[in-house]
């Protein structure tokens, strides 16, 4: 919490690198039970699982935001608000914040508030929404996306910065001498990740503002992943914001892990199989080949994603997607047990250990907050 | 000796296939006519039922199997593509169509192509007309003028040189002469931005 403009956060926050979970919010039939749970039911577990996220030692509880079913999650400060007020140490972000829709002057106010009621944990993470029938619903057209996303950001990026804003763009109505409260915490704006899974604009909008890039890691082969990152880093360095291995890359990932890895492959295949997005497609061992998906033991899921560091080079947080295509609460929560007590401390511990000194650490309020008033200081 | 790369879409599903042989005999008409213009083509054969699953995971998932990536790779690094279906109910193979449905929309613009198919029957020479050619218009390639097809008539043993072999050798005339006055294909980098940041803002 915030006294006297010094932020107290827990050690545990100063981690070198960040471990959590995402959610799509995505409400699906259970293809081994048939049971498809209701909106409510959803909605208190997506709680437990942030909760538990917390309890396991997981750093980030991330979770999307859509406006169309099969998805629950339309308000994500209201929900990331409630799970800000049961937790202490936990990371609240979204997967993501639809820039391109929403009224940056709305996420500008609504985040700062949640900002201040969770005592700093929080960042955003944008994107555009690639679901064309949603933009209409409030006003907007896909095909203007990028510029939307561009537009519209450079606005939020501006109502967090500067305390008086005069402004005019194309997408929505002009400001003048208006203030955006409130204003964030101790004066250090939330921080922001841009995601995208195929758009250089946005790698380069990233870069541009010297703001972290997300790549969704999921459904692309890593190759994919590789020149999106590659890009973002290159650019980042070109806008003088530091060297390309400085830059703050956040990578997604998708696994399942039972202590005996023929039983992770024999639970999850029903799940794999029918899953939105990807089911009826690829056999699980295709995917489990072409993308990051890694169905097996703890140590398999160990391996495969300090595997990730050779083709992004060091980075600075990891998020994993757990709640989605069925899976019952039980083992969701099994789930985070074994990321938590078995998969996490060995990462924290193997990449911390090849991480070079001038690679920042994942940016949290403190850092933010110690770098502005260096920052200060040097300029006083 | 201008060194070219012509590719070569066959989406005939029985082996061996008469539409794989109407295409072996386009691209080795297209390799002779080339040479005789100082053109030496290299000449790279994609199977599309050997990628069928492939294609198909590609729709469903939104990106290409290594090997789909690697023959539509080939397909946007063509100087030209000869690109050959069997006609089933009135038009296209579906393997034939979901292949160019996961081939990226500009990935074809300038370039030359031929096309061709097979049937049973001559009755169905036209689909040619109201189905490839209106699929490579869209994808803004340039499709030669003479399109070939060959029925079941035109592999019968007194048609050796007869019409088809006419038209093999007109179409790839026709196509050696796109390929002819082009620059080699340039690959556009997906990655790469452009205009400046600054300017999109």
């Amino acid at each position: 919490m915030s006294v006297n403009g010094i932020v107290e956060v827990p050690a545990k926050k100063e981690r070198v690198m960040q471990f959590g979970i995402f959610s799509v919010s995505d409400i699906t039939t259970d293809p081994t039970t048939g049971h498809t749970p209701s909106e409510n039911e959803r909605i208190k577990n997506i709680v437990t699982i942030a909760k538990h996220a917390e309890e396991v030692g997981l750093d980030v509880f991330a979770l999307g935001e859509h406006h169309n079913e099969p998805f629950f999650s339309s308000s994500p400060t209201t929900t990331l608000g409630y799970i800000a007020a049961q937790t202490e140490t936990l990371q609240l972000s979204t997967a993501t914040t639809l820039i391109t829709t929403n009224d940056p002057v709305k996420i500008a106010e609504d985040y700062a508030m949640l900002q201040h009621l969770s005592g700093g944990r929080i960042d955003l993470m944008m994107g555009r929404g690639n679901t064309g029938p949603v933009y209409p619903w409030f006003g907007k057209d896909i095909r203007a996306g990028i510029p939307l996303a561009i537009e519209n950001y450079a606005l939020l990026h501006q109502l967090w910065r500067e305390h008086v804003v005069d402004w005019q763009g194309k997408f929505r109505t002009p400001l003048q001498s208006f203030t955006s409260t409130p204003r964030p915490l101790d004066g250090v704006p939330p921080f922001v990740w841009h995601g995208s899974i195929r758009s250089p604009e946005i790698a380069e909008q990233a870069a541009y503002y010297g703001d972290g890039f997300f790549a969704n890691h999921i459904f692309w082969p890593k190759e994919h992943t590789q020149r999106m990152i590659g890009l973002y880093r290159e650019r980042f360095a070109h806008y003088g914001h530091g060297d390309p291995d400085q830059a703050i890359v956040g990578l997604g990932g998708q696994v399942f892990m039972r202590k005996n890895s023929q039983d992770a492959v024999k639970e999850f295949r029903p799940y794999f199989d029918n899953a939105p997005v990807y089911g009826h497609g690829p056999t699980m061992e295709d995917f489990t080949r072409e993308t990051p998906l890694t169905v097996g033991s703890p140590q398999q899921v160990i391996d495969r994603t300090l595997g990730f560091r050779d083709y992004v080079g060091d980075y600075q947080r990891q998020l994993f997607l757990m709640d989605h295509a069925g899976l019952p609460l039980k083992t969701v929560l099994e789930q985070l047990d074994l990321l938590g007590e078995e998969v996490v401390p060995v990462l924290r511990k193997e990449f911390a250990a090849l991480k070079p000194a001038h690679v920042p650490d994942a940016p949290t309020h403190a850092s933010l907050l110690a770098a502005k008033t260096a920052k200060e200081e040097v300029s006083a | 000796m201008k060194q070219r790369t012509l590719v070569v879409v066959s989406s005939g599903l029985s082996q061996p296939s008469s539409t794989r042989l109407l295409a072996d005999q386009l691209a080795a008409a297209t390799v002779a006519d080339a040479a005789e213009r100082d053109i030496e083509l290299r000449v790279e054969v994609i199977e599309l039922r050997d990628l069928a699953h492939d294609i198909m995971n590609n729709l469903l998932t939104g990106f290409p199997p290594a090997n789909l990536r690697k023959a539509l790779d080939a397909v946007i690094g063509a100087d030209a593509l000869i690109a050959v279906s069997p006609i089933f109910s009135a038009s296209y193979a579906g393997l034939f169509k979901s292949f160019f449905d996961v081939v990226d929309k500009d990935a074809l613009v300038d370039k030359p192509v031929l096309i061709a198919a097979t049937a049973g029957t001559a009755r169905h020479s036209l689909a040619l007309e109201h189905s490839l050619r209106p699929l490579f218009a869209y994808l803004r390639a340039v499709t030669v003028p003479t399109s070939v097809f060959a029925a079941t008539d035109d592999w019968g043993s007194d048609s050796a040189d007869g019409f088809l072999q006419s038209r093999v050798s007109r179409a790839a005339q026709e196509l050696v002469t796109e390929i002819d006055r082009r620059e080699p294909v340039e690959i556009v980098d997906p990655f790469a931005l452009n205009h400046s940041f600054r300017d999109m803002l």
